[in-house]
């Protein structure tokens, strides 16, 4: 059970669009900016909010990439592997990041729910390559070291926090 | 800024912005676009602020009523050099500085912009010769940046900057001197075709929108940029959003539609921020919205963001995402013109075609037949990048030739290697070799050799590039961005993926290559919508064009270009061997064995290409094969 804070929270999301199909993928785009994932709970509340099915939200919510039900760390990488990335090589950056962090194909999210590893297709950063994104902000020109001494530096931060 | 009422109004605020920026003494213009950002230009317009900041006669501000403002500093959109950034422009001398660090600042505000001192490590050089001057240095000097022209010189996030450059003139010449049909008219004239990847003339879908009997429509422009290697759209959202944004408007008004959407790849924030200030700075300014300049026109525009999924890039695909639905192509007709967008009559562009409505407008559709080729006028933006030296955005007239491209702006091959092929039109086009190097780039040319213009990307690949494993590299794109929906793209990328996979592993058999000739036919042939149609295209051109690579993967079990993995051989060179056994003891596989003083060896049929012997060996012995 989500305590009483999402469903206010979502209320004040559901405030800003109109009650309609055409409001969902907004929605769930806020809803997952806001706690890094899409609890399902939310996605059946809105559902019933905007006037459709719980599966027909459930249906849309899976479909794009983007969405996850799956809870996401704090750091949320996102390694470009798009053609001009994938041709500097861009693999090892992300064998790197999996290796440093204990992740892999599967497991895309630290234990301690710090960091998230994930591939995106391109981040139309392709003058960069490869680049990654942490958040929102784009790395250039990554190498294997320069992975490993950013996920020292972000550690670091957190630690401060 | 406040309201601007008519087109008198209009014409007044561009001559006194324009006049302005001339007469402003010196500006530092300070790439913002997503490339620079990523490399820091964030910290050096802070430094720059501050700068001139401490001199009580400068003020940063845009603020059109002051006078005597003598630097002022902006940040702009891409300049298109990502490979050289953050870049600082510094006008009016034009100078371009590259590879900027926050702390030049203090260099180049004294030096250069205090005295007019060129600072001599911070020029672009190439080949021995030193560039002082942006528009000399050759990767802008073989280019005709028209669409991209305000971009990196005109403050992205100030309408006033845009409004100076002409912006929203081409609008109100269209809303108070010309109808509907004549606009129409013009857009046909012109002759432009869909920068996307069709190229289906813009101004024939306006014109079916136009004679429907249903009267809701809209206009609807794809940002949904999803091509790996691909930011021509991207560049143009962050650099210069309110040309396209008054494309828009222009063919709202040609199609009598009161409500526009732009879907925009939610990968990209910074041109989501951008247009969304575009929109809220131009409805404040009268030019969007209720009411546009007085003429009593209405046109609201809103932004849907994507979620990922390459395939809402599609038509169809594309407005059912917007209508909060899962991102599936339907069969086609109806058509979009037809019934597109809650299923009213729709207009759906990418960015760089509504970016060159204005100019149409404005300079006339000869003027815009100048460039180009008969049947491909006009410029297109292309992202050079991959194996080449001077990787960015570039834009040049249709009909160049791709090694003016490669060699001319792009500088030739990075580390002087041997060019291979130049793949474009992303998952959805093919590669064109050494011998296609001088074919004309249009829409129908490139067509007859087989592949796709596409939406502009180019990824030039050198002698270390596998051509097979570029291949398999698509196909698991396409495989993963198929939508599911029929059965020939999900399934058959699918067995083409295995396929693939086998070959560059050393399993595959010379059957193979039919079977994916097979597959390619089938898929080519009864795909549902045409990112599926397209998905083989990859395949067939490196089938084509590099038969002896797959051949050498399937009967030799090598990779020319020594790249994929499962055909690397570990080698110990018999000579420097010293026969100290750590390469046996870091092996995790036992597959390394020797005896004393004599040279070890690996087990070809036990090695599983780890490298840990490379890296346990201290005399450099073991090499790959």
């Amino acid at each position: 059970m989500l305590d009483n804070s999402f469903y206010e929270k979502t209320d004040e999301i559901l405030s800003k669009y109109p009650a309609q199909e055409r409001s969902l993928i907004p929605i769930i785009h806020e809803i997952q900016e806001t706690w890094n994932y899409i609890p399902v709970e939310l996605l059946s509340y809105i559902a019933g909010k905007i006037g459709i099915t719980e599966t027909k939200a459930y249906s849309v919510a899976s479909f794009y990439e983007r969405f996850s039900f799956e809870a996401k760390g704090k750091y949320i990488i996102r390694v470009c592997d798009g053609t001009a990335c994938h041709v500097r090589q861009s693999v090892p950056v992300l064998n790197r990041l999996r290796e440093e962090l204990g992740l892999s194909e599967k497991k895309h999210t630290t234990d301690d729910m710090l960091f998230t590893v994930e591939t995106v297709s391109c981040l139309g950063a392709c003058g960069l390559a490869p680049a990654m994104m942490v958040n929102d902000k784009v790395h250039p020109a990554m190498t294997p070291d320069k992975a490993t001494a950013l996920i020292k530096e972000l550690k670091e931060e957190a630690a401060k926090e | 800024m406040n309201r601007i009422e008519n087109f008198e109004e209009l014409k007044k605020f561009h001559e006194l912005f324009e006049a302005k920026i001339k007469n402003s003494p010196c500006r530092v213009l300070i790439c913002a676009g997503t490339g620079c950002q990523a490399g820091g230009s964030a910290k050096i317009a802070e430094r720059f602020n501050e700068l001139a900041g401490t001199d009580a006669n400068i003020s940063v501000e845009f603020a059109p009523e002051a006078a005597g403002h003598p630097v002022g500093v902006r940040r702009t959109g891409c300049h298109g050099f990502c490979e050289m950034g953050p870049l600082v422009r510094i006008e009016p001398q034009g100078i371009l500085y590259t590879k900027v660090k926050p702390e030049d600042c203090d260099e180049i505000f004294e030096k250069t912009i205090k005295n007019g001192e060129i600072i001599d490590r911070l020029i672009y050089k190439m080949d021995g010769k030193e560039y002082v001057k942006q528009e000399e240095i050759p990767f802008y000097a073989g280019q005709t940046r028209v669409v991209l022209k305000n971009c990196g010189h005109i403050d992205a996030e100030h309408i006033e900057e845009a409004i100076a450059s002409g912006a929203y003139q081409a609008l109100a010449h269209s809303l108070f001197d010309l109808t509907p049909d004549e606009v129409i008219e013009k857009i046909l004239d012109s002759n432009l075709r869909g920068r996307g990847g069709g190229g289906f003339p813009a101004g024939k879908k306006w014109q079916q929108v136009a004679r429907q009997a249903e009267t809701v429509r809209y206009v609807v422009c794809n940002g949904d940029e999803g091509d790996p290697g691909a930011f021509m759209d991207r560049s143009i959202m962050e650099g210069d959003p309110h040309k396209m944004i008054e494309g828009m408007i222009i063919a709202a008004y040609a199609v009598g539609a009161h409500e526009g959407y732009i879907y925009v790849r939610a990968e990209y924030p910074l041109a989501v921020k951008r247009l969304q200030i575009a929109i809220k700075q131009a409805t404040e300014a009268g030019l969007l919205g209720e009411n546009i300049l007085g003429s009593g026109f209405d046109f609201q525009l809103h932004i849907n963001r994507g979620a990922g999924a390459f395939v809402c890039g599609e038509g169809s695909a594309l407005t059912a995402s917007i209508e909060g639905k899962r991102g599936m192509p339907r069969v086609k007709p109806p058509r979009t013109v037809e019934q597109g967008l809650f299923e009213k009559p729709t207009v759906l562009n990418n960015v760089e075609t509504f970016a060159n409505v204005p100019m149409i407008i404005t300079n006339g559709a000869d003027w815009f037949k100048g460039f180009g080729t008969e049947k491909s006028p006009g410029t297109k933006a292309f992202a050079l990048t991959g194996s080449v030296k001077n990787t960015g955005l570039i834009e040049v007239p249709f009909g160049i030739t791709p090694r003016e491209i490669i060699f001319k702006i792009g500088g030739g091959i990075r580390n002087d290697k041997k060019f291979k092929a130049v793949q474009i039109g992303g998952p959805s086009g093919g590669c064109l070799t050494e011998s296609q190097l001088d074919e004309p780039l249009d829409f129908d040319n490139v067509k007859k050799l087989g592949v796709i213009v596409g939406s502009g990307g180019l990824v030039v690949m050198d002698e270390d590039t596998c051509m097979v494993e570029v291949a398999r590299f698509f196909m698991e794109f396409t495989h993963r961005e198929s939508c599911g929906k029929c059965v020939p793209c999900r399934e058959g990328t699918l067995r083409m993926l295995e396929i693939l996979e086998r070959i560059v592993a050393g399993q595959g058999e010379m059957e193979d290559i039919e079977k994916l000739r097979t597959l390619s036919d089938l898929i080519i042939n009864t795909a549902l919508c045409g990112l599926g149609k397209s998905a083989p295209l990859p395949v067939v051109s490196t089938l084509d064009n590099f038969l002896d690579e797959y051949e050498a993967h399937i009967k030799d079990k090598k990779c020319p270009a020594h790249v994929c993995q499962k055909l690397k051989q570990y080698i110990i060179d018999k000579e420097k061997c010293k026969a100290c056994s750590k390469c046996a003891r870091g092996c995790p596989v036992q597959a390394i064995h020797g005896a004393p003083k004599t040279p070890y060896e690996i087990d070809q049929s036990k090695c599983i290409k780890c490298g840990a012997c490379i890296a346990a060996c201290p005399f450099k012995a073991i090499y790959v094969a």
